[in-house]
């Protein structure tokens, strides 16, 4: 077995000197009747590099890739081009088979990127701080609600319409648990970003309001005039950013007032991936520094008053904290904030607004394209990369007729509000670097036949 | 004037001697320091380059446009490139050498693994695409979950979760789901001393209220004082196995049996499951919920701390109220992913929801499937019998300097425990600790369990050659020894790293955590 160095002999010489005749007397304290005899039963046994390659190189072979095909898919994870350096540098074995880094003095490398990508995120984000990562923009969703209702003390946070529905769902299962109580709004098919019902929805019981920054219909809220009627209410806004590149073109959320950001940060440097490993970015106002959730990375000195770092503030984490924690969470997504911090670092914020530029074009671009489709039209106001177009007929068929022509082409809301039917004839179709004009006129063309 | 080497070679070196000039860059040869990226970019810069016909249209987003741009630095893709090379120099990994954390199984990760999960099929495929363009994808998820339940002989597994403790709360959610549909309010979990903190604190966040069972002298749960705590107001217990002395519970059986005659659930943290993988099934131990650590286990990369991924086993009692989405193989092989829409008609009505966006960490999905695939039953088995004869190889060739407070009662499993009692005044783990860095190690993991005073938890795994774990238990024999006399030397460890320890009260004191001009 190529990844096992021991040889029998060494086994042999290590038996005898531990002075047990066979391994099993290691496993002396297991009942017998739980100790399996042999391999489990049923199951194949050791294969080669090359004969494992070949079995998933077949899987990998019956999938339909974003890059093989005109792709239009969004609505929370979006396929960007990702600079070859990007996966180059995170698959240094120092970076790679790196653990979290809990001794400092060996760990400056994973620590001082943690610090840049912390600043990177509070940047973007327009906040004065954010933590090393979290999970998934979805779970960091949970946690600012959670964190919002710690701060203000308050139970209640509303849940808007535009926020996409598998953050809701992941919100509302974990208030189920709490005592938390969660107003989901239902999403409307409208042009404008139903602030006004968001605004009229806040109330001196609310302790957040959670609205999504384009939405999920690729509509863009007003947040600095939701911030200050949630200000007026004692309430917090919780921004959620799940395409972080529109923010080369949008003003910070942080800047227009909301308290705390969170974000799906994929679309930077990770990838895909089917639906993860993915990226949960979470920034707030400097004040709320002790009720944040997961690891945070600070600057120090060492003991010969060098710049050091090293992660700090873990009285709030569940390894000092246990039931006390101010979240459950001990992992973040290391290497995936390795990726979006390099990545960022290639773009700086004159390459991200141009790379923005460039995505809000194409989906001008794709919007004129299929708005001149009869029966078809644009729904959104005003849009970033992604925007909500009205077909004559439920856009589920639609996108499994257009995926039978090798088409991707776009989220049927059918797929995500399955037990809405006045959505059902809305598609989410997404535009980025990666779109070209021939791709549009395949998707175009083949709407025409389709419907 | 230096002396000759072995050759006789006596270069021409001067009469400095030992007086080690200061260099203008900071740097010192190899040992490269690294300002950050904020002090080298400058405004404007970029490394990438778009394509010229991409010349975007006037933005159309009105109020909505901001007036300047992120005030994010830039540089070039060499620049970009050196930094964090030289930044990864300043960590130590795996590939490196051993890194025997106890708890954390730092084993090898196989390139293969990270092959495959870069095939486009795997990575360049959206979560959302129609089915039946992601017929791989999918597989590979019913794939993996099918080993997970034969390997731990439980009848269901939930892929979603997205980390160690992630699947910790799944499972207790399962347990809540259950008692609800039971009609039952049961208050209180029990979770032993010496738990990992998250299973606590994940009890806690699932609404729960945590009580403490305390230990035995042999370092196992009181089976005793447990059974005695039962009642109708306990959901049931979190119990680790092999525990986080390195002990397998033997009782675990036993308690399994008492809980679920009292109406409670076992909730088995399997963070530990690297020790018995082949070898014992947890199902044949009655647990009704584990987490499987992939990032432990089955050698997807920790990364500098994550990502993780923890799919949790099922009993038969908890699996109606896994979360969604799933996937699942019809009779004519066609996948499925069951989400909020279909679950009804998949005969999964009573899920407890839904945990996260998409369907889990696919990325390591991919690579856990190709380590297991490699391994095969045979091979996993070997994983578990070497990762404990390496654990008990250490165990009995340090036992002489080093305090092991359960080696009087046994064997241990796959990581070794010790306490610091026999050291000199003053001299503590930490310097264990610290000293195992100067010698070239990663250090094990220190002051845990807490139920140990001074723990030293020492996990070698399984791809450890024998020649690399007598290194280890070479230099732990000698700093043990040096710990015991007292040599000062050891206070001021590590002395051979880009950074010597590091004030961790001031970074908490006055907590800097973004870069300021």
């Amino acid at each position: 077995m190529r990844y096992l160095p021991l040889t029998p002999a060494d086994r042999a010489t290590m038996l005898a000197r531990i002075g047990v005749d066979n391994i099993d007397a290691l496993f002396c304290d297991v009942p017998a009747e739980a100790l399996q005899a042999g391999p489990i039963a049923g199951l194949p046994g050791h294969a080669s590099e090359m004969a494992v390659e070949r079995h998933m190189g077949r899987l990998a072979g019956e999938n339909l890739s974003a890059g093989a095909a005109p792709f239009f898919l969004g609505a929370g994870a979006y396929k960007h081009h990702i600079p070859a350096s990007v996966d180059h540098l995170i698959q240094r074995g120092e970076f790679l088979t790196a653990y979290t880094p809990y001794q400092p003095e060996i760990a400056q490398g994973t620590l001082q990127v943690l610090f840049e990508f912390q600043t990177q995120v509070a940047r973007l984000l327009g906040t004065d701080i954010a933590n090393a990562s979290l999970y998934d923009g979805s779970t960091a969703c949970w946690e600012a609600i959670a964190m919002a209702h710690r701060v203000t003390k308050r139970k209640k946070s509303i849940l808007t319409g535009g926020l996409h529905p598998h953050y809701v769902a992941t919100a509302q299962t974990m208030a189920r648990f709490t005592d938390d109580v969660l107003v989901a709004q239902a999403p409307v098919l409208s042009g404008d970003a139903e602030d006004a019902a968001i605004i009229a929805a806040i109330d001196g019981e609310t302790s957040a309001v959670v609205v999504q920054y384009p939405d999920i219909l690729g509509r863009i809220p007003d947040l600095a005039a939701i911030a200050a009627a949630a200000q007026a209410h004692g309430a917090l806004l919780i921004a959620v950013v799940t395409e972080p590149v529109a923010l080369g073109l949008l003003e910070a959320p942080g800047a227009l007032g909301a308290d705390i950001v969170v974000g799906e940060g994929q679309s930077l440097g990770v990838g895909l991936q089917f639906g993860g490993p993915y990226l949960g970015l979470f920034g707030c106002r400097e004040k709320f520094l002790r009720q944040i959730p997961g690891r945070l990375c600070g600057e120090t000195l060492d003991a010969e008053g060098r710049r050091s770092f090293v992660l700090t503030l873990s009285t709030r984490e569940q390894h000092i904290r246990r039931e006390k924690a101010t979240s459950n969470i001990c992992t973040n997504s290391g290497l995936c904030a390795l990726a979006f911090s390099i990545h960022v670092s290639l773009l700086g914020g004159a390459g991200l607004e141009r790379l923005a530029r460039i995505n809000h074009g194409k989906a001008q671009a794709l919007a004129a394209a299929v708005a001149a489709i009869p029966g078809v039209s644009v729904l959104n106001d005003a849009y970033f990369n992604e925007f909500t177009v009205i077909l004559p007929k439920d856009a589920r068929e639609v996108v499994d007729a257009l995926a039978a022509k090798d088409i991707l082409g776009g989220v049927p809301l059918g797929r995500l509000y399955a037990e809405t039917p006045a959505l059902a004839n809305g598609l989410l179709l997404t535009a980025t670097e990666c779109t070209s004009d021939e791709d549009i006129a395949a998707l175009v063309a083949a709407l025409k036949e389709v419907l | 004037m230096n002396a000759p080497n072995a050759s006789g070679w006596r270069p021409e070196m001067g009469e400095a001697g030992a007086i080690l000039p200061a260099t203008v860059s900071g740097d010192h040869g190899l040992n490269l320091e690294e300002k950050l990226i904020f002090e080298l970019a400058a405004p404007g810069t970029y490394g990438v380059d778009f394509d010229d016909a991409d010349v975007a249209p006037a933005p159309a987003l009105g109020k909505f446009l901001r007036k300047a741009a992120p005030a994010l630095p830039g540089l070039t893709e060499p620049e970009v490139v050196r930094h964090y090379t030289r930044l990864s120099r300043q960590n130590y990994a795996i590939d490196l050498g051993p890194f025997p954390l106890g708890s954390c199984t730092m084993k090898h990760n196989p390139r293969l693994n990270e092959k495959v999960a870069r095939m486009a099929g795997f990575a360049d495929v959206h979560p959302l695409q129609p089915t039946q363009t992601v017929q791989g994808a999918l597989k590979v998820i019913t794939q993996l979950a099918d080993w997970l339940m034969a390997l731990t002989g439980m009848p269901a597994v939930a892929m979603t979760p997205k980390a160690g403790a992630h699947g910790e709360l799944c499972g207790l959610l399962c347990i809540r789901a259950a008692l609800t549909a039971r009609g039952e309010e049961r208050p209180v979990v029990l979770v032993p001393e010496s738990a990992h903190g998250t299973n606590p604190a994940t009890a806690a966040f699932a609404g729960f209220r945590v009580e403490n069972i305390p230990a035995t002298e042999d370092g196992r749960v009181d089976v005793a004082a447990l059974t005695a705590r039962l009642g109708p107001d306990i959901a049931g217990v979190m119990i680790t196995n092999p525990n986080t002395c390195g002990l397998f519970e033997r009782d675990l059986k036993t308690i399994s049996d008492a809980v679920h005659a009292a109406g409670g659930y076992v909730y088995c943290d399997g963070a530990n499951f690297n020790a018995i993988v082949g070898k014992v099934r947890p199902g044949d131990l009655g647990v009704d919920a584990m987490h499987i650590n992939l990032h432990k286990t089955f050698s997807t990369p920790h990364g500098g701390g994550g990502p993780g991924s923890g799919p949790v086993v099922l009993s038969e009692a908890l699996a109606p109220f896994a979360p969604l989405p799933f996937a699942t193989l019809d009779a004519d092989g066609v996948a499925h992913l069951v989400e909020e829409g279909d679950a009804h008609d998949h005969g999964h009505p009573n899920s407890f929801g839904r945990m996260t966006a998409f369907h889990g960490q696919m990325g390591m999905f991919t690579r856990a499937l190709t380590y297991i695939l490699s391994h095969g039953a045979d091979g996993l088995r070997q994983v578990s019998e070497d990762a404990v004869l390496n654990a008990n190889y250490i165990l009995r060739e340090l036992e002489d300097v080093l305090d092991a407070p359960f080696a009087a009662y046994g064997p241990c499993m796959h990581e070794a425990l010790f306490s610091d009692n026999g050291m000199a005044e003053g001299f503590s783990t930490l310097d264990i600790a610290k000293g195992l860095i100067d010698e070239g190690f990663h250090p094990m993991t220190v002051y845990f369990p807490l139920v140990v005073h001074g723990a030293m938890l020492v996990e070698p795994t399984e791809t450890e050659s024998k020649a690399g774990t007598d290194r280890l238990i070479a230099s732990m024999r000698s700093l043990a020894e040096r710990g015991r006399a007292g040599d000062v030397t050891l206070k001021s460890a590590p002395h051979y790293t880009p950074r010597r320890r590091v004030d961790e009260t001031l970074a908490a004191r006055k907590p800097k955590l973004v870069w300021k001009d």
